[in-house]
């Protein structure tokens, strides 16, 4: 894979506190940097804040301290034009989170429409590629209670897709599926990665880690306290915390 | 039966029957005993006297001025033209209009007063007109009860406190007094004040008919208002973060994502403010609107048939609540499935 200087994300010491009602922690001076086309896979017990980190990159969480840049454009700016930035910066959720209302056409041409306002001919045209792409063509006129969870999930895939996005975020996309429908979603997820898309994936799933991800970060209340390459996490890691956490999952 | 049919056990038939007879007859022995009781009391029951409330027929009739002849009958564009030449010469024509019967010939004498024909008009009766009255506060009051609850609903989400904060003190205020005292203050205080005021600057003064209408739709507005944030509550936090995360702006997602959702959710209770909003409405003959219980209050003053037009009363409001509450279910089976 080939590695670009510039990144394509980087995060400068982001802190994140919640009160509930007592503050919490979630993120302590956290930095980062993503380059395109990487894959970086985020893993660290609950409550580590590897899916708020997640959230902070789009936005949907806002860091209350630290600066991120995607694609070189600040996003803690309040100047930024945070829809447009969004609409680059897809997002897979764990619960998938498609429009019940909609079909699963209607699901992928809705934002294209509203958001990136393409002629309906074309948003159909795109979502139907995007629907052969992650294998499921013939549910596109079903409603998405219709569908199974693995089925639902690609959808999502398909649906930030549609917007163009060049960085990819999945929060544990695969964690509300039955087992037998994970290698489906992974499959296609492996498939964006060959084919150059940035992506950061908070996950359980060590095999797609180990086979799929550039580089791994474990985090552990609210730090990253370990990064590198899949080989080095998971035969050599150099934390305790680590180590402790490997032996418990795997 | 439909709340638990899994736990209840296999039914016959006979059974199913035999409680539908039981309903049956619960029915019929409270009517009857009603009847039974009003014999006691020696009420006569003249249901004969109640259509004229409804629909009417008048005899206008057509009378003389003059003393003196008819000199001519005629067909005219609107009925017969009767001419009368009285004694000093003078001449004088009358219309019965079309449909109309005659009393007088050409020739006949007449004197002053005397009749010259009959026509029959047509009349919608009290009830009729008051439960016109009933149907056109409770639209309004619906229809800006439902603007201002949607925007209240809309404000007291809003992260913004001045929209917040004056969405709770509307809605705290509206469902912490009873509306019949809401009407009073509309009325007497604000329709006191506001009428003062125009009038000082020589301008139209609304009728009391606005004045309940504003009560109603404030008060409906506060109760729709939380309906509605219930309704937009409802709808999950991952559809707006899913729509946020696609770039829609937040009124493109309410729009697109969330109102579409929430309207489903919203309808049923709904449909049950504005039934209430409905018979509420009577309350408003207090401020001297003849809607439905109004008129029949004042009805029975006169007829001294208070059984009957209680009935007839409440059987109009359950004619109207039933019509509104099929036409909001036909609204929901059409938005269920588009």
């Amino acid at each position: 894979m080939m590695k670009e200087s510039t990144p394509m994300i980087r995060v400068e010491a982001i802190s994140k506190f919640f009160h509930l009602p007592h503050r919490v922690v979630a993120l302590d001076k956290v930095s980062a940097e993503i380059v395109a086309g990487e894959v970086v896979v985020v893993i660290g017990p609950s409550g580590s804040g590897k899916s708020t980190f997640l959230r902070c990159l789009n936005r949907l969480e806002y860091a209350d301290e630290g600066h991120i840049w995607i694609d070189g454009v600040d996003i803690l700016s309040p100047k930024t034009n945070i829809n447009a930035m969004r609409a680059e910066t897809g997002m897979v959720f764990q619960s998938f989170n498609l429009f019940p209302h909609k079909t699963v056409l209607e699901n992928i041409t809705l934002a294209q429409q509203v958001v990136k306002k393409r002629p309906k001919a074309e948003a159909e045209h795109k979502a139907m590629a995007l629907l052969e792409r992650v294998g499921i063509p013939d549910k596109a006129q079903a409603y998405p209670d219709r569908l199974s969870g693995g089925q639902q999930q690609r959808v999502a895939i398909a649906r930030s897709l549609a917007m163009d996005p060049k960085v990819l975020l999945f929060d544990e996309p695969t964690s509300a599926l039955d087992p037998e429908m994970v290698g489906e979603v992974l499959d296609v997820m492996q498939n964006l990665a060959r084919d150059g898309m940035t992506m950061v994936v908070v996950t359980h799933e060590m095999g797609f880690a180990r086979e799929v991800a550039h580089r791994v970060l474990f985090m552990d209340q609210g730090r990253i306290l370990e990064e590198g390459t899949p080989m080095h996490f998971f035969t050599d890691p150099q934390h305790e915390r680590t180590k402790l956490f490997l032996s418990q999952i795997l | 039966m439909q709340l638990s049919s899994g736990l209840s056990p296999r039914r016959s038939k006979l059974w199913y029957r035999a409680w539908a007879a039981v309903f049956v007859l619960m029915l019929a022995g409270s009517v009857y005993l009603l009847y039974y009781a009003t014999k006691q009391v020696d009420y006569v029951w003249r249901w004969y006297r109640i259509p004229q409330y409804f629909w009417y027929v008048e005899q206008v009739e057509t009378r003389s001025m003059l003393d003196g002849d008819i000199a001519a009958v005629e067909q005219g564009a609107t009925g017969t033209v009767i001419t009368v030449t009285g004694l000093d010469g003078e001449v004088e024509r009358y219309t019965v209009p079309g449909g109309g019967e005659l009393r007088v010939s050409q020739g006949d004498m007449v004197s002053s007063g005397d009749v010259l024909g009959f026509h029959e008009v047509q009349h919608v009766g009290i009830m009729v007109e008051a439960a016109w009255l009933t149907l056109k506060v409770s639209f309004l009051s619906i229809v800006i009860g439902i603007g201002l609850g949607v925007l209240t609903g809309l404000a007291r989400l809003s992260h913004n406190p001045a929209l917040r904060w004056t969405a709770i003190t509307y809605i705290e205020l509206i469902r912490g007094s009873p509306l019949l005292v809401q009407i009073y203050i509309w009325y007497f205080v604000f329709g006191t004040l506001i009428n003062q005021l125009l009038g000082k600057y020589g301008l139209p003064q609304p009728s009391a008919l606005w004045y309940g209408v504003a009560s109603m739709a404030m008060f409906t507005g506060a109760y729709v208002a939380e309906i509605v944030r219930a309704g937009i509550q409802s709808v999950h936090r991952g559809q707006v973060e899913a729509a946020r995360s696609l770039g829609m702006t937040s009124f493109e997602c309410l729009r697109h994502v969330v109102l579409p959702q929430a309207i489903r959710r919203i309808l049923p209770p709904l449909a049950g403010q504005f039934i209430s909003l409905v018979k509420d409405s009577s309350l408003l003959g207090i401020i001297a609107l003849r809607e439905l219980t109004k008129a029949t209050r004042e009805l029975i003053t006169s007829n001294l048939q208070p059984f009957e037009m209680w009935f007839v009363c409440a059987m109009l409001y359950l004619v109207m609540t039933f019509a509104l509450s099929m036409l909001l279910q036909w609204f929901e089976r059409k938005w269920l499935t588009s």
